[in-house]
């Protein structure tokens, strides 16, 4: 048998949690969701993980700290002492304040730009990357669910859109793939 | 469901109350500075803290009706228990203006007004102070040129013109939402919506005056003690350590009463968004401390340095130690999603900066008004603290027996009981 994934559209975000939880609570997995604007509160329903970027912005933000601090110590201290506001004092802790508002803004430079970049990468969405969307009216005003039956296999085709057809479903699509 | 106050709540309140009483008297029989002016210097730190805290209350919860916030409906009447306080708030601070307006105290170096002649006729105590050089007129050794520039904005009837505008528009505001609030539980429909709006201008309106007071009190009341120093960002950063402690005092308050099983519906996401906001206002008030620091320290000016040179050579603990507490601290122990829903976390997180903006203040007020003779937090510094402390809690948790703890009608409410993040 060849395996199916099936595409559920909804025409409201209610409606498609809705949806989802019947899934998951009759034991389907539900692969993904597909929604022009985020879902608030899809992500528990379906069981999607918490994201961790928020560590990996963190870990940037530590990162361009460091490198700031460093470089603003080899420049102004180490390979040409600078005279910072009439105290040529030439030590980094003591010149610290002139210095923190550069740290602080490169670790927001490099905290943001990382982040950006790596949730760009992480969902495959970086410019030129080609669109996984199924659906294009799901970037309009539609909200679609996709069950494979590769994930679900105590669970027939049929008894999935069975399943569906019980909830206020717009329409639903099956591909073969 | 109404709060009661319970048995242990009220003794402990009476007792941080008396204790703090006998640590203030054996700190004053102990005070031997010039006109007790370290018992007049607590009575303005502690006043103006917990006032502040009145204050950060109030302009939170005219900020979450002008914005018309749904999320912290829940939590409404909390604020409007921390900002009941203001009622009786200002009676500590009118007392120490008076006793400084009538040199009970010299807390306020500018209201000598000796200071504002150049020249006087005369000796000692029957001298008459003129500004010029009139027959028989000496030079005025008193003469402050400085503070004599100053005197259009720096007199006594000005400066008591404006303390009693702050104050009268701070109560009556604090008076006119409470009831606000208490008539919005009665009301259902188009009444109800038309008090919404109602509320929505008026916060609209009182946070413009609280924009321009926030700043100019802070200049009369705490910057004058050092009355020839002057910082533009002073107002906001007093501001921004009132509006953190107002924030700490209502998370704490919040998860007290949710341990004793009032407010049910408040919900994680709650506690974590007033999380956020005590973790953000931290950085807002290290912000504006390290801004004014910074440009002041860079520049080198000798009229600007004077205020940080005082607190770095003699109090250099308590200057870099209310700096790193206020900062590191949040910024350490609040950073992650999940320190800020845990109550635990917040209590001590909080518990540790409420000290710390109290030592901030500490940092404000002493070292100008005692000068050699502050020698660091003592038994009539802890003493009057636990007083203040005492009477705070008892008439913030009094003010919440008054009415519901959860608001009625509100028409967010069922969003806030909702809320989600």
């Amino acid at each position: 048998m060849a395996n199916k994934v099936i595409y559920a559209v909804y025409e409201d975000p209610e409606l498609l949690k809705d949806g989802a939880r019947k899934l998951v609570s009759n034991g389907i997995k539900v692969k993904d969701t597909w929604s022009p604007f985020p879902i608030h509160g899809i992500d528990p329903i379906i069981g999607v993980k918490r994201t961790r970027l928020a560590i990996a912005a963190f870990m940037f933000g530590i990162t361009g700290t460091c490198l700031a601090g460093f470089g603003i110590w080899y420049f102004n201290i180490f390979d040409w002492p600078m005279n910072i506001g009439g105290k040529p004092s030439q030590a980094f802790y003591k010149n610290l304040p002139a210095f923190v508002p550069v740290m602080f803004e490169f670790t927001v430079l490099c905290a943001a730009h990382g982040m950006s970049i790596t949730y760009l990468i992480r969902n495959k969405t970086l410019p030129g990357m080609p669109a996984r969307n199924p659906d294009p009216r799901s970037t309009d005003d539609k909200f679609i669910i996709e069950v494979r039956t590769a994930d679900n296999h105590g669970h027939s085709a049929e008894a999935i859109t069975g399943l569906l057809r019980e909830t206020p479903v717009f329409e639903i699509n099956e591909r073969q793939y | 469901m109404n709060f009661t106050l319970s048995d242990r709540a009220r003794s402990i309140t009476f007792g941080l109350i008396i204790l703090g009483a006998v640590a203030t008297v054996a700190g004053i029989m102990g005070d031997h500075t010039d006109h007790h002016q370290r018992t007049w210097a607590n009575l303005l730190v502690n006043g103006f803290f917990f006032f502040g805290i009145g204050l950060g209350a109030l302009f939170f919860f005219a900020l979450q009706n002008a914005t018309e916030t749904a999320w912290s409906v829940m939590v409404k009447r909390v604020f409007e228990g921390l900002f009941s306080y203001l009622k009786w708030g200002w009676i500590p601070l009118v007392i120490v203006f008076a006793a400084a307006s009538l040199h009970m105290n010299h807390l306020y170096h500018w209201m000598d007004h000796t200071l504002y002649h150049e020249y006087m006729v005369g000796e000692g105590e029957s001298a008459q102070y003129v500004d010029e050089a009139v027959q028989g007129a000496v030079a005025n050794p008193n003469y402050d040129s400085l503070i004599a520039g100053k005197k259009a904005f720096l007199n006594q009837p000005f400066f008591w013109i404006r303390t009693i505008a702050y104050l009268a528009t701070f109560v009556f505001f604090a008076g006119w939402f409470r009831k606000q609030s208490l008539q919005m539980d009665k009301e259902t429909g188009e009444s109800l919506n038309k008090r919404m709006i109602l509320n929505y201008k008026r916060s609209a309106l009182f946070l413009v005056f609280f924009a321009v007071f926030s700043s100019i009190l802070a200049w009369d009341w705490i910057m004058s003690i050092d009355t020839h120093w002057f910082s533009t960002l002073y107002g906001w950063y007093t501001f921004a350590g009132m509006w953190v402690s107002a924030m700490i005092s209502a998370v704490i308050l919040v998860l007290y009463l949710k341990r004793k099983g009032y407010l049910p519906q408040v919900n994680n996401s709650h506690i974590h968004d007033m999380g956020k906001w005590v973790f953000a206002i931290s950085f807002l008030w290290t912000y504006l401390y390290f801004s004014q620091f910074m440009l002041i320290w860079y520049s080198n000016i000798p009229e600007e340095v004077t205020y940080f040179q005082q607190r770095i050579d003699h109090h250099p603990g308590l200057m870099w130690g209310t700096f790193f507490i206020n900062f590191l601290v949040p910024m350490v122990m609040l950073m992650s999603r999940d320190a800020k829903r845990s109550p635990r976390f917040l209590i001590l997180v909080g518990s540790i900066i409420f000290i710390g903006h109290w030592l901030d203040v500490n940092m404000m007020v002493m070292p100008g008004s005692l000068g050699h003779d502050f020698h660091g937090i003592g038994l009539l510094e802890i003493g009057m603290f636990t007083t203040f402390l005492g009477i705070f809690l008892y008439t913030v948790l009094n003010a919440l027996t008054k009415a519901p703890l959860t608001v009625v009608n509100h028409p967010y409410l069922d969003e806030s009981v909702h809320h989600q993040i």
